[in-house]
């Protein structure tokens, strides 16, 4: 056998591929779905908290910075684990996948916090003056002038932080979850035999490939003319 | 000059400290209606502070500021609505760069009046005609130039039909070419009846439309009076100093 053969026959193996796809294929749908609930808890969560910092509440702000730099500096894997396995011994048993979707949230909400929070204050001081003076309230200067320019400072940061993290799906395989990489390597275990991780890696790459496109086009579109 | 009737702007002894560092030592501005006074003084007098107090940007630590007879600093006095009586024009426009022209002119009357967006968009349109930008109604600020920017900031302090407008170097931003345009603007406004307070160093333009002067230096108030006798026959020596100084 050649290399190239048997190359084919680890990676490329068209029967196990044809044994195993449907498998694998039935954990996209738990990868996007995860990953879309991540999405959307972390950033509204991070922005909350972005916001609630932003009232200068200094016990509130000592508590928000303290949890941020924590989850920032945790390996997600980490927080995963202790999670899954230390709840239950006071009494709380998670689903797995519920487990992931609030470990990857609550990562993802710490560095939207941070994002959203450099956002707010590169907002020019002058900014708020002018709102105020024309009577707004603190609320409205914050909904109305500071945030939507926070926002669009945030996003090329927040598109990225927020696809890398949402890829950590695949550690859901560490905790049985049956996301794409979780089925990937239970049938590379029964097979002896790499194809169904080539099988996953090209399923990554069709999935995170729009959202990378995507954030892309969103840059653009939110980038203004600024003197 | 303009008969001295009850002041519109009636700032007493007004007192202002950032930590140790006094920057207003007990001001008074008294500003009747109809009146255009011009704030001049060197960087670092206290100017900038002085116009904010007037609306509470910043917290006067001393003395006492009436809009109109009502008490700016009594903590009955609903401040967002004196704000809006009161029109600030800045240094650096600070128009909203995420709306357009006519956005930041409506943005208050919408969020703060309550209009409608139909009554609020004819009421921008009108001021932005006003200061002549009509056409430049959907442009954003970073489409503009200086000029046109400031006249915008100013037709977003119209908008709310303040009694009386505070302007902060309007025109210290601008190149020397465009100063003008916002300087006809100013000229319009106090034809038009307009009580306004300027920091400005633009001393031709004050010899020209100024009612009175107040020469600010060390968070104290040096000298006052009618434009004319300030520029030309100063009597302090401190205002003399100031006045040379800008002319070279
Ligand atoms: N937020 C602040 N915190 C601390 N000090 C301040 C603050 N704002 C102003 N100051 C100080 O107050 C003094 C007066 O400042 P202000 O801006 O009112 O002067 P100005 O007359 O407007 O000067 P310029 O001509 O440079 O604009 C300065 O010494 C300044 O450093
Ligand atoms: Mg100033």
């Amino acid at each position: 056998m050649s290399d190239w053969d048997r190359f084919v026959s680890a990676f490329l193996n068209v029967n196990v591929a044809a044994r195993y796809w449907p498998d694998i294929l039935a954990g996209v749908a738990v990868t996007v779905l995860i990953g879309l609930a991540v999405v959307v808890t972390g950033i509204l969560v991070g922005l909350g908290l972005a916001v609630l910092r932003s009232l200068g509440n200094r016990f509130a702000n000592l508590l928000i910075v303290q949890a941020v730099d924590v989850l920032r500096s945790l390996p997600p894997l980490v927080i995963i684990l202790v999670i899954y396995f230390g709840l239950p011994n006071v009494g709380i048993a998670l689903p797995s996948f519920v487990v992931l979707w609030l470990s990857l949230s609550a990562v993802l909400a710490a560095f939207a916090e941070e994002v959203f929070w450099a956002g707010i204050t590169a907002v020019p001081q002058g900014q708020w003056m002018a709102a105020r003076s024309t009577g707004l309230t603190f609320g409205q200067a914050l909904t109305s002038v500071v945030l939507p320019q926070a926002v669009r400072i945030a996003i090329p940061p927040l598109t990225n932080r927020t696809i890398s993290i949402t890829k950590n799906t695949a550690l859901g395989s560490a905790i049985g979850v049956s996301e794409i990489l979780g089925r990937a390597m239970s049938a590379q275990s029964f097979a002896g035999n790499a194809t169904p991780l080539t099988i996953a890696a090209v399923l990554y790459v069709l999935i995170f490939i729009p959202l990378v496109v995507a954030s892309r086009s969103l840059e653009r579109r939110y980038a203004w003319r600024r003197r | 000059m303009p008969e001295l009737g009850p002041f519109l702007l009636e700032a007493r002894g007004v007192r202002k400290a950032f930590g140790t560092n006094e920057v207003l030592k007990g001001v008074d501005l008294l500003v009747a209606p109809r009146e255009l006074v011009f704030l001049i003084g060197p960087s670092g007098s206290g100017k900038s502070t002085l116009l904010r107090c007037c609306n509470r940007l910043e917290e006067p630590t001393g003395g006492t500021i009436r809009i109109g007879g009502t008490d700016l600093l009594s903590p009955r006095t609903d401040i967002n609505r004196m704000r809006r009586q009161v029109g600030m024009v800045f240094q650096s426009f600070n128009l909203y760069p995420h709306l357009t022209a006519l956005g930041n002119v409506t943005l208050a009357l919408r969020k703060v009046m309550k209009r409608s967006r139909a009554e609020a968009d004819e009421i921008g349109m009108d001021n932005l005609r006003r200061v002549g930008l009509a056409e430049k109604a959907a442009s954003y600020p970073g489409e503009l130039s200086g000029g046109q920017q400031q006249r915008v900031a100013i037709a977003r302090a119209l908008a709310l039909e303040p009694k009386i407008i505070l302007m902060d170097e309007p025109t210290s931003a601008l190149d020397p070419e465009l100063v003008g345009s916002v300087l006809a603007v100013v000229r319009d406004l106090r034809d038009a009846g307009m009580t306004m307070v300027i920091a400005s160093h633009e001393m031709r333009f004050a010899r020209e439309a100024a009612d009175r002067v107040l020469f600010l230096d060390g968070g104290v108030v040096v000298e006052e009076g009618p434009a004319e006798a300030i520029f030309t026959a100063p009597r302090e020596e401190r205002t003399r100093r100031f006045l040379h100084q800008v002319r070279h």
